[in-house]
């Protein structure tokens, strides 16, 4: 019965997403204010059936009721309740259907917070986010049921897929579709904006929140995953420019930019044109990720789902959305005009330089991703396209990119004067500079040009961020602890997520050029020395899991023959699908990790290992978590809430409108 | 023409690409070395011994499979070929691509070693001659030197039960 609830629930929503996407459109578009005003309950009703069917269908996998397909390929008796729970995401139907509740929940999210805007702007907002609620309802309804029964009922399930059952992974995804699904926000209000042909800096500053959020979710769901793959790949990298990494990161590439151009717009009514482009390109990349992670167009370890008939459905769904938002561009953004004018030394040069970086490197990705599809559609032969080109091409972009992190905020928007700037940041400079020199001799071992540049780098931004906000303290003559809650949430946030960066570009140099490595067989007793680190093989231990079982090594770790730390790698054999799995062991610290995998048995009592020596690598994730907490500070801003309160669109506030004044 | 029409245009040339792309097995890679001789070569082994040519393969059915210790997937595949390689059936021999000797040493020593003599390609010349994409890749070459079949990527014990030891038995019983 349940199961059945659940389809049914899906079809309701669907019909109600239908009714959301259609009559406030057409309400809009004929300025008639009674079919406007059913945008806002049709999509709390539609979000509250894809609540319901999305309860049913994880009620069925508690329940490891295995008639239902979906539950019976991806759950098992043995597995642990939180794993059940994870495993409604588990696969292609199920994660499907988390991605549409998620763009439910986005949708609600608008109706609640849309008070200060005009009507006819949230009817159509509202509009164009059910419009992509009803692809996606058609595509699962059509191609993906996650209700459908099987018949006989098996008596026990396939279990999850094992590299799905860690906790990283039992985040990852939602965070992810979070970030995905959020750019929609952006988007559907570009869309109306192009439809209703207003784009003032008001619709800008109501924009400006929606696509942090969703920014500040795609970057902690990025982060988790490539923790994950840190944790649980076993061989102790943590990028791999895997294409399903690469569809995750094209949007965040873009995301950056539109929340940097949305800041010009707003503030300055500058790059409109260019602003909306970004929303529609944000968008139509998550759904490019989409597309070809479910499509299976490119080969990868993550693909999943491999279906002719579901890959043209999401094509055309592509073609329908992507193609006409940017036809809607096409006839609409020569009208846009943009006012303000601004000197090439300026904050908006700066700014608009960061752009034009972010989106060739996601061009450049672009292009390594569908390279090998390119050609093979050509019939020109196949290749696949590794990692060297990824960094070839990826970290020069970045690099000019880091060093105008640190410069852009000390500019003036409009006109900047290139002494004041250069004054204020030379020593700053200097800084970086005696850090990126001293510290990789410091610490010795292989040093280069790019190691000393990316630590230059690192310290630049970190130094940049700390100035930013000491300055701005004592700017005023305030006292200090009154201007510290007086400062923007803004002013924090950017310098926070600047500074994090610099700890990013750190932790990534540090590893690349300081970490060491050993692989090699050991044997029970034997004791390996690397870094000054000594490992020892205590012994190999068989474990069982609820699910698997596992051989478990017990490696000891001792410096200057002080015990540290005791490790336990895993070989894991899940019993099921019989896949086995490596679990890293791993004494995290804050300066660096030891990182201990096990490969494969060489005899009765030897194993090959591979020890990993990384310092400094979890400040990627350190830096990342930071970029993220930025961006959830500077989006909690007061301006953006202070409007929420009033009826009406706020001209200005007093707050901002010394920089907007000029514009209007 | 209107500037803001470029992205809708480029768009669609993209939509085209992946709709002729969802009809293309991106695993599998046609090889124009298919029915023809294998190509001539002569390398160091990578033991040092002697030199390794195409020559070997005349006489009997042979596998020559491309790998290196950089090569995730190889790693993935090797329980499989020390498998294949104790039960005797087919020799294997190993191009050792774009590798380092010292290296590949190790890894043989560590993981066992396959292989019934390795061919060291340090710049990956011959490789290219081969055809070679990208490593693990697998040849079946039959008794008068000529390629009849290529694997791409990592053998799975299925790959073998169902391609290659069939592959391997038709092959046998040609006249040579």
């Amino acid at each position: 019965m349940i199961p059945e609830v659940g389809h049914f629930a899906l079809i309701i929503a669907l019909c109600l997403a239908i009714v959301q996407t259609i009559v406030p459109i057409l309400g809009a578009q004929t300025n008639t204010s009674q079919w406007m005003v059913v945008a806002k309950p049709a999509a709390r009703g539609h979000f509250l059936f894809l609540v319901i069917s999305y309860i049913c269908l994880t009620y069925s996998f508690i329940k490891s009721d295995f008639s239902v397909l979906y539950v019976a390929m991806h759950s098992n008796t043995a597995l642990p309740l939180h794993y059940k729970i994870s495993a409604v995401w588990g696969a292609h139907e199920g994660s499907l259907l988390l991605w549409v509740l998620m763009l439910g929940a986005w949708t609600f999210a608008v109706t609640l917070f849309s008070r200060s805007l005009p009507n006819n702007m949230v009817a159509r907002v509202l509009g164009v986010m059910g419009f992509v609620s009803v692809g996606f309802l058609l595509f699962m309804l059509l191609t993906s049921n996650p209700f459908e029964r099987i018949f006989p009922v098996p008596l026990e399930g396939k279990d999850l897929n094992p590299l799905l059952q860690d906790p990283g992974l039992v985040i990852h995804p939602p965070m992810l579709y979070m970030g995905y699904v959020g750019f929609s926000v952006a988007f559907a209000i570009s869309i109306a904006a192009l439809l209703g042909g207003k784009l003032d800096s008001a619709w800008a500053r109501w924009s400006r929140p929606w696509a942090i959020f969703a920014w500040v979710f795609l970057t902690i769901g990025i982060t988790l995953g490539s923790w994950w793959a840190y944790h649980e790949l076993g061989w102790g990298g943590w990028w791999f420019w895997d294409p399903v990494e690469n569809a995750s990161f094209m949007p965040w590439l873009v995301g950056t930019a539109l929340i940097h151009s949305l800041a010009v717009s707003e503030k300055r009514s500058s790059f409109k044109s260019w602003t909306v482009l970004l929303s529609i390109l944000a968008f139509s990349l998550s759904l490019l990720g989409t597309f070809l992670v479910r499509s299976g167009v490119l080969v990868s370890v993550h693909a999943f789902a491999t279906d002719p008939a579901r890959g043209i459905y999401i094509l055309i769904f592509l073609a329908v959305v992507v193609g006409g938002s940017l036809l809607l561009y096409a006839l609409r953004a020569p009208h846009i005009k943009s006012i303000g004018q601004f000197d090439l030394f300026s904050r908006e040069t700066a700014l608009l330089l960061n752009n034009v970086l972010l989106l060739v490197a996601m061009f450049t990705i672009l292009v390594g991703t569908l390279y090998p599809l390119f050609l093979d559609a050509l019939n020109a032969g196949k290749i696949s396209v590794g990692p060297p080109y990824f960094n070839a091409v990826f970290v020069p972009l970045m690099l000019p990119l880091v060093l105008i992190v640190g410069i852009g905020p000390f500019m003036r928007w409009k006109k900047a004067s290139l002494t004041e700037v250069a004054k204020k940041l030379i020593k700053i400079f200097i800084i970086g500079l005696v850090i990126g020199i001293a510290l990789p001799l410091m610490v010795g071992g292989k040093t280069s040009i790019l190691v000393a540049i990316g630590i230059t780098l690192g310290g630049w931004s970190i130094a940049a961020a700390i100035y930013y906000l000491l300055r701005n303290f004592f700017k005023t003559e305030k006292n200090i602890l009154q201007h510290l809650t007086k400062l923007p949430r803004a002013t924090y946030g950017m310098a926070i997520a600047h500074f994090g960066i610099g700890v990013f570009v750190f932790g990534v140099t540090f590893v690349n050029a300081f970490q060491q490595e050993k692989e090699l067989p050991m044997e029970t007793g034997q004791r390996v020395e690397m870094s000054g680190y000594e490992f020892e093989l205590k012994g190999i231990a068989n474990v069982k899991g609820p699910n698997y079982s596992s051989k478990q090594a017990r490696v000891n770790v001792y410096k200057q023959d002080k015990h540290i730390a005791t490790l336990l790698p895993e070989k894991r054999t899940y019993l099921v699908q019989q896949n086995p799995m490596t679990e890293a062991g791993i004494d995290t610290g804050f300066l660096r990790d030891i990182y201990v995998a096990m490969g494969e048995q060489i005899n009765e009592n030897a194993w090959g290992m591979r020890l990993y020596y990384k310092p400094f690598v979890q400040w990627i994730w350190l830096g990342a978590s930071l970029m993220a907490l930025g961006g959830l500070i500077a989006a909690l801003d007061r301006r953006y809430r202070l409007k929420l309160k009033k009826s009406k669109p706020v001209v200005e506030t007093v707050k901002t409108s010394s920089k907007v004044a000029t514009a209007s | 023409m209107n500037k803001f029409l470029v992205p809708v245009v480029l768009f669609f040339v993209l939509v085209g690409f992946l709709f002729i792309g969802l009809y293309k097995d991106p695993s599998e890679v046609p090889s124009p070395l298919i029915d023809k001789p294998a190509p001539q070569f002569s390398l160091p082994m990578l033991n040092n011994v002697g030199m390794f040519t195409d020559k070997v393969f005349l006489g009997k059915v042979s596998l020559l499979n491309v790998w290196g210790t950089w090569c995730f997937a190889c790693r993935e595949e090797h329980p499989i070929l020390n498998k294949l390689a104790a039960q005797k059936i087919v020799p294997i021999y190993g191009l050792n691509y774009k590798d380092v000797a010292s290296e590949a040493k190790k890894y043989l020593e560590t993981y066992g070693n396959p292989y019934t003599a390795n061919a060291f390609d340090e710049n990956g010349r011959v490789g290219i001659e081969w055809g070679v994409y990208g490593a693990p890749e697998t040849f079946i070459i039959d008794k008068k030197g000529i390629i009849r079949y290529k694997h791409i990527g990592p053998l799975s014990q299925k790959d073998l039960d169902s391609t290659i030891l069939p592959k391997i038995k038709q092959l046998n019983n040609e006249a040579s």
